[in-house]
This record gives structure tokens, C-alpha cells and sequence, in this order.
């Protein structure tokens, strides 16, 4: 456990001398010049919109650092062959893939962490300005607590892709690794409708190969409760809990092929 | 006493070719002990099979058949690396981090406290000569002369029982190479194993007690460097002053060379077969009289290129049901 959380802080290390930090600094500029255009343009839909642009901008920054880190996480360490003198050391490699994943989860965790407190810096902001007439006719209050819902499993959402990006960088190039992550990212979006493939063909093939994938990618549309959230119409806390628990158990999945994979690889 | 390093028919094969793979046997049942306390030279030229074993013996690869075992465990025991230390050939570090922070970040790994990885570090850095300005800058600007000095102070960071150095002095200036020959023969006076593999010749033997010589995957040689040499007397060398050239031509038919250091006076090489006594008697019953006799031994490298070039290349296929067994 001990070596796992200094793997963890060194991958956090590097996110942070590598610049990650500046894909905040866009995020912030990003939602405070958005806030102002929209302000000016649109007639009591600005939070909706505010909210809804917020919360998408931190899946996409947020993809943004999964998929192009999470690549690099093993393959990079071999590609530089620093992983050399690393597993000289008295660590096993599970404790190597586990603590990479780790660290790029912290890394993930303070950039969502930042991109939350800006939003709703904007939104308090909104919420300040606005006349009680105006704020009354939202429907959900403008600093909404109900937007850590809709957070909470952006950053479920997002630590599987990392699990994803991690899993695919134990055995193939970068540019491929993001390749598949981001081709898997956009189908599990669709999967609900790999679900119901059976009642647009009729091939017997066809439908088995799509019931495949539907029970193979992780089924990304049950985290985004954006829509609910935004428009102040409830979520079940039962539902939360469980598409965080699929997330977990699709994690814990991909980590163990992850180690199973990367256990027996050689460095050549 | 227990080997420190036993390695038992260690093979390892990969599958090279895009479309048709075909087998390449990159290490060829190779056997060898490290007995503890010495300096052990692990010589090839390149390709030879030198960086495999040492991966292999790292765990960074697997072999295809046969074992090793490093202070009698086996080497995919995580708990011997407490005990060892590695510097791979052409290190690499993550360059975000100082000299300082890489070896902080693997002090903690070998689970030391904060204040022992700090006091280790600052000794290490002393001991390799990167100074307390130097080790406060990331390892991107470093060159590679000091990233291999950083390289060695990773590798003793643990005060390790046995440490593998892999071409420890490339890379270095003959300052820094000298440097690291004297460190390496300290941490023999400490007691420690140094299994290094080089193809710097004038390292192995200034430094071995015994090496081995790979070539094309396989063992070409193994002892004592003394032994092996020794053993490789190629003839004698007399230095004989007052010689005339009617006698020198006398004697002639029986040297391999006569070179005439000054007038009268000639160093003349004999092979290994000649007795010196006999010629030597002829030759002082004239009046000339002999200065110096040695035996003419064949230096490292004359030994390793020729048990280099009878091992050829020819060892890379393996047979069919070598690699099948190996699977």
C-alpha cells in the first residue's frame, strides 16, 4: 500500500510539472467568458445553459487528461525505459499498475475539484446578480448542491476511461491506446442503443455481436444525469448508487485484466 | 557458501518476423555461479546476450526456460530487491524530477523513513559527485555522464548485498570512469557481490576476479580471469644483448620474430612449444647474454575476440523442440 501511494504521488507529480494544471486555467477563462456572452445573449435560460456548459466542459477536460495521461501511464515508463530501475526496486508490478492508476485518479480529482469550485464560483456570481423575480423562475436554485450528483459521476465516469486508457497502454502504443479509449468512450455513450440492435435487424449474427459489445463497454449514458440535474427534475439515490457501483465493479475488472496483462509482459 | 548469484540453463527466445515469426534465441542455456564478495565481469560484444541476462536476472523479461536465483531466492521474489541494486545500460529517469527527488521517490519505495531516504540520498550524491547545486535541478538538464553517476547512487540507495551494473562506466569520462572503477572495488571491500557486464575490456581487467564471456547467446568462457589467462601462454620473449647476426640467422628458423632494439640487441619471440632453455644455451655458449626472458600471455582482449569468433553466430535458431519445450 505504501509503495502504491508513492507511485500515486509520483504520477501526480509529474501531471503537475507537466503543465496539467494550465487545462484549469482554460477551464476558468473558458467558463467566465462563456457566462458574460450568454448573459448578454439569452433571456432566463443563462444558468441552465451556464450549468450545462459547465458540467460538459468538465467530462471534455476531463477526458482530456484521461485518455491523453492515462496512454502514457505504462507505455511512456517502458517506451523511456525508466520502468527498468523502478521494478529493481521492491515493488511488484500489480503495485505498479495499481499506483499509476492511482496517481492519475488524484490528478483527476483535483482537476475536477478546481473546474467545481469554478463553476460554481460563475454560478454564485449569476445567482448574485440576478433579481429574486428572475431567480424565481429557474428551475432548480443557481448554486444547486444537486450538481455534486451530477459531478460524482462524471468522475466515475471518468476514472473508467482511465482504467480503459491504462488498460489498453499495458500492451499497445499510445496512439493507438487512445485510439481504442476514445472509440470506446464515444460507443459506450450509444450502448443503450446496442441494447435494442434486435428491433432494427434482423440478422441473428448481427444482434449477438451487439448484445456482445452492449455487455462488454461500459455503459457511459447511465452516468450522465446532466439533463435531470440542469432541469431540477429528480434522481433516485438508489440510481446514484448503483451506476456508481457498476462503475466501481467495471473498474475493479479492467484493473485486474490490467495487472494480468502486465504481469507477464516483457520489457525488451 | 552459497552462491550469491546461480543461474541454471537460462534460456530466452523471442518470436521475431512481422508476418512469419520465426524463433531468435537471444540467450542460449546459459549456467553460471557468483560466488559473494566478488567482482564478477559479464563480457560480450554487443548483441552477445549481455542486457538479457541482466533482465532476465531483473525480472523485466521471463525466460524461456531454465532458473536463476539471486542470495538463494528465486529472482521473481519481490523481497530479494530489497537486498540488490541495478543500474540498467543507458539509464533513464523521469526528467521532471532532481537528482535529490528521484532518489527520495525510490527511498520510500524500499520503505525508509523520510529523514534515513534523506540522509541516504545526500551521501550517495556526495559519493558520485553531483554537488548540492546540481542535485537541485531537474534530470532533463543533465548530461549523460551525470545521469549514469545518478544511475549508480539509485543502484546502492539500499546498501545492497549484490548489485548488477550494466555498463556502468558508458557514457563516462575517463575521470568518471576511473571514479566508478574505484567505487566498485570499495563496495568489494565492503563485501558486497558487483555482477557487471561491459564490453570495456580494460575494466574487466582492471577490476574481476572472474569473468564470463557471452557471445551470440552462449557461454564462451567462465574463471578466473588469472586462470584464463595464465593458461593462454602463446610463447616467450627473450632479450638477449651482445647477439651477432650470423647467429641470430642460426636461430633464426626457430623464432616467430626478432626485432632489434639497438645494435646487438634483440628481443626474440618464440612460440609455446620451443623450450627458451635450449636456444637461450646456444645462444649464450656465443657470447651473448640474456637481459630479460617472459612469458608472452595473451591479453584480455586477444583471449575474448578469439572465443568470440569460435562461438559465432551460429547459435541464434533455436531447434524446434528446444523452443517447444521451452513454451
Amino acid at each position: 500500500m505504501r509503495a502504491i501511494s508513492w507511485i500515486a504521488v509520483n504520477v501526480f507529480k509529474e501531471s503537475v510539472r507537466d503543465r496539467v494544471p494550465y487545462n484549469l486555467a482554460l477551464f476558468a477563462v473558458l467558463m467566465i467568458a462563456s457566462s458574460f456572452l450568454i448573459g448578454q445573449l439569452t433571456a432566463g435560460q443563462d444558468v441552465k445553459i451556464i450549468k450545462d456548459l459547465g458540467l460538459a466542459a468538465i467530462v471534455v477536460f476531463g477526458l482530456f487528461i484521461a485518455i491523453f495521461i492515462g496512454i502514457g501511464l505504462v507505455s511512456k515508463e517502458v517506451e523511456r525505459r525508466s520502468i527498468y530501475s523502478l521494478l529493481s526496486k521492491p515493488i511488484g508490478r500489480p503495485q505498479f499498475v495499481v499506483g499509476k492508476y492511482a496517481g492519475l485518479v488524484l490528478t483527476l480529482a483535483v482537476n475536477v475539484g478546481v473546474m467545481t469550485v469554478a463553476l460554481y464560483a460563475v454560478l454564485g456570481c449569476l445567482t448574485y446578480i440576478q433579481t429574486p423575480a428572475a431567480r424565481a423562475a429557474w428551475d432548480a436554485p443557481g448554486v444547486d448542491p444537486r450538481l455534486l450528483e451530477a459531478i460524482a459521476l462524471i468522475f466515475v465516469e471518468l476514472m473508467i476511461v482511465t482504467a480503459v486508457a491504462l488498460f489498453f497502454s499495458t500492451f499497445s502504443t499510445p496512439l493507438l491506446a487512445a485510439a481504442l479509449t476514445f472509440g470506446l468512450f464515444i460507443v459506450g455513450h450509444f450502448n443503450t442503443d446496442l441494447k435494442n440492435f434486435d428491433k432494427i435487424v434482423d440478422s441473428r449474427p448481427a444482434i449477438w455481436v451487439a448484445r456482445a459489445v452492449y455487455h462488454t463497454v461500459p455503459d457511459f449514458s447511465a452516468f450522465d444525469i446532466k439533463t435531470e440535474v440542469v432541469h431540477g427534475l429528480p434522481v433516485a439515490a438508489g440510481y446514484l448508487i448503483a451506476t456508481a457501483g457498476y462503475g466501481f465493479a467495471y473498474i475493479s475488472a479492467l484493473l485486474v485484466v490490467s495487472v494480468l496483462v502486465f504481469a507477464r509482459r516483457d520489457f525488451k | 557458501m552459497s552462491a550469491a548469484i546461480s543461474i541454471e540453463n537460462l534460456t530466452k527466445d523471442y518470436q521475431v518476423g512481422f508476418w512469419r515469426k520465426r524463433p531468435y534465441r537471444a540467450l542460449d542455456r546459459l549456467s553460471l555461479d557468483v560466488q559473494p564478495g566478488e567482482i564478477f565481469g559479464f563480457l560480450g560484444p554487443n548483441g552477445a546476450g549481455k542486457t538479457t541476462t541482466l533482465k532476465l536476472l531483473m525480472q523485466l523479461i521471463f525466460p524461456t526456460s531454465g532458473r536463476a536465483e539471486i542470495l538463494g531466492r528465486p529472482v521473481g521474489d519481490v523481497a530479494v530487491r530489497q537486498r540488490i541494486g541495478y543500474l540498467p545500460e543507458n539509464p533513464y529517469f523521469y526528467d521532471y524530477l532532481t537528482a535529490e527527488e528521484l532518489l527520495h521517490y525510490f527511498g520510500h519505495l524500499f520503505g525508509y523513513s523520510r529523514a534515513d531516504v534523506r540522509a541516504r540520498a545526500a551521501r550517495l550524491l556526495d559519493r558520485v559527485g553531483i554537488g548540492a547545486e546540481r542535485r537541485r535541478q531537474q534530470l532533463r538538464k543533465y548530461s549523460k555522464g551525470m545521469i549514469q553517476r545518478v544511475g549508480i547512487a539509485q543502484a546502492l540507495l539500499n546498501d545492497p548485498e549484490v548489485i548488477f551494473l550494466d555498463e556502468p562506466t558508458s557514457g563516462l569520462d575517463p575521470l568518471g570512469r576511473r571514479e566508478v572503477r574505484s567505487l566498485i572495488l570499495e563496495l568489494r571491500d565492503q563485501g558486497r557481490t558487483v555482477f557487471f557486464s561491459s564490453h570495456i575490456l580494460a575494466d574487466a581487467e582492471a577490476l574481476c576476479s572472474r569473468v564470463a564471456v557471452v557471445a551470440g547467446g552462449r557461454l564462451a568462457a567462465t574463471g578466473r580471469l588469472s586462470d584464463m589467462l595464465a593458461f593462454e601462454i602463446r610463447g616467450w620473449e627473450l632479450v638477449i644483448a651482445d647477439l651477432r647476426p650470423e647467429v641470430l640467422a642460426r636461430v633464426a628458423a626457430q623464432l616467430q620474430k626478432s626485432t632489434e632494439i639497438s645494435p646487438h640487441r634483440y628481443a626474440l619471440e618464440l612460440p609455446f612449444e620451443v623450450p627458451p632453455e635450449r636456444i637461450l644455451a646456444d645462444l649464450t655458449a656465443t657470447g651473448a647474454k640474456l637481459v630479460s626472458l617472459n612469458p608472452l600471455r595473451d591479453t584480455l582482449e586477444d583471449f575474448f575476440v578469439r572465443r568470440v569468433a569460435e562461438v559465432g553466430e551460429g547459435a541464434r535458431a533455436p531447434r524446434k523442440a528446444e523452443a517447444d519445450a521451452g513454451d
